[in-house]
């Protein structure tokens, strides 16, 4: 079945990259101001893949559960970061962070482990050719729905708080007073993962299964996996996104039911 | 204030005082106050002197030092959104977020839209059509739907022209009385303060100072 896989020279990346720097030229000449930060990403995305290409070949070879875990936890924490860097409006104090990890946790982890555990199946269950890449997928996708969501649940607090306080003022709870809100916060966190599985193999080929296919697995198996990413991925979203959006819904109110936007920043 | 205390015995059957302990937010420190039910107080001071802060933190809606009660209610020992149901502000500029003015209601007290200028057919009105006048009469008919037991009402005429304003307060005077509902009311208008005040109290710097009231 395995097909003699063509290996990538590095001189043939260097052509990649220096279509890269002509579009970079251009740019520069049509004053987009974004040829800077376009070599920045492009040199960025080479040396964050490269180090990790390491890290993977280091963490196969080992495979054992503490360096995993290691790996995993580490991932975790970053994708954690990115969700509040990517608020506009974050909550002080750490809990962007703190709600953004732990939604995260519960979602990505649970869903991953659960899948090499009860469908995948590896031996053992944590050997990092299947752990690693799976928790990767489900965090980059969980990560963009927690973010939309906490983003656009924080944003239109800000926004509509004479209507919460208004309703606060009639006497409704704190949770009644946003429910609208968070309805709508959710919707925003799970509506990329929901187009993209409507879009998937009509408009785009998902990068995971090309990326397989690429490597020399059949297609009908690519499929396969493909299928299962993305189930885990809409769960692993959904949930971490409802978990986020009632965490963070909760903490803009005091023991008081106040509307407290002072913990934003 | 004794004598204020007596005429509330004779109007008020039903009702709670709310009473203010040693209240603090924004300018203010230290206020004590307690409004007789059926007793409507005034409020003055100029702008950025406190008013809509104080009526904020005594319907608990920002934090700030002090205690508060209904009757016999200590509002620490009630669920907060249930001292906001029966402390009930109505703010200067009211928010809507449904498309007609029928959602935000509960059953209006009867005879009360007449009282403020409207028919029964003002309930289906949509919210964008509202003029600043009508939102305001419409808010504070929309907190006394809820039934409230007392009312914080912030400059609540401030955008109705003279005759109007005058029908409005005298109809929530009677009602506040029948009704043994303490009130604190926002105001500007000495004129109006004279008509619907039991008493007159205006903000000089950190406190609340009784101002003689020239009403009876």
């Amino acid at each position: 079945m395995q097909q003699e896989l063509i290996d990538l020279a590095w001189w043939q990346l260097a052509i990649g990259a220096a279509l890269v720097l002509a579009l970079a030229v251009v740019t520069y000449f049509g004053r987009l101001g974004l040829s800077r930060d376009l070599v920045v990403a492009a040199t960025r995305m080479v040396i964050q893949l490269a180090l990790v290409g390491l890290v993977l070949e280091a963490l196969f070879s080992v495979a054992a559960f503490h360096w995993v875990a290691l790996m995993a936890v580490v991932m975790l924490l970053l994708a954690g970061r990115e969700v509040m860097a990517r608020q506009k409006r974050r909550m002080t104090g750490g809990w962007a962070f703190a709600i953004g990890t732990v939604s995260m946790f519960i979602s990505s982890f649970a869903v991953t482990v659960f899948a090499l555990l009860a469908i995948v199946g590896p031996q053992p269950w944590y050997t990092p050719q299947y752990a690693i890449p799976l928790l990767g997928m489900l965090l980059g996708n969980t990560m963009t729905g927690v973010a939309l969501g906490m983003d656009r649940l924080t944003d239109t607090a800000w926004r509509q708080r004479t209507v919460i306080e208004g309703r606060l003022m009639l006497g409704m709870s704190w949770s009644d007073a946003v429910a609208d809100l968070r309805r709508d916060a959710m919707r925003s966190g799970m509506i990329p993962i929901i187009n993209g599985m409507a879009a998937a193999g009509v408009v785009s080929l998902p990068g995971m299964m090309t990326g397989q296919i690429l490597g020399g697995s059949p297609p009908a198996l690519a499929v396969k996996y493909q299928v299962l990413v993305f189930f885990m991925i809409a769960v692993g979203t959904g949930f971490g996104t409802v978990a986020a959006v009632m965490a963070a819904s909760r903490r803009l109110f005091d023991e008081r039911q106040r509307l407290r936007l002072d913990r934003l920043a | 204030m004794g004598e204020a205390a007596g005429q509330s015995k004779e109007r008020a059957d039903g009702g709670d005082a709310l009473v203010l302990r040693a209240l603090g937010v924004g300018p203010l420190r230290g206020v004590n106050l307690e409004v007789e039910p059926g007793e409507i107080v005034c409020l003055s001071g100029e702008s950025g002197s406190g008013k809509t802060r104080l009526l904020r933190a005594i319907a608990d809606l920002e934090p700030h030092e002090g205690e508060a009660a209904l009757g016999s209610d200590e509002r620490a020992a009630v669920a907060a959104h249930c001292w906001r149901g029966w402390v009930m502000l109505v703010p200067a500029e009211s928010s809507w977020w449904a498309d007609t003015v029928k959602e935000h209601f509960l059953d209006p007290v009867p005879g009360s839209m007449e009282a403020f200028g409207f028919d029964e057919g003002a309930l289906e009105w949509e919210i964008g059509r509202l003029s600043s006048g009508e939102k305001q009469r419409l808010a504070v008919l929309r907190a006394l739907s809820h039934e409230p037991r007392a009312l914080l009402l912030d400059e609540p005429t401030a955008n109705l022209d003279p005759a109007l304003a005058r029908q409005v307060e005298a109809w929530l005077r009677d009602y506040c009385r029948r009704e043994g509902m303490p009130v604190l009311w926002v105001a500007h208008d000495q004129d109006q303060i004279a008509r619907v005040g039991d008493r007159h109290f205006a903000i000089r710097g950190d406190r609340l100072e009784e101002q003689p009231c020239s009403r009876n």
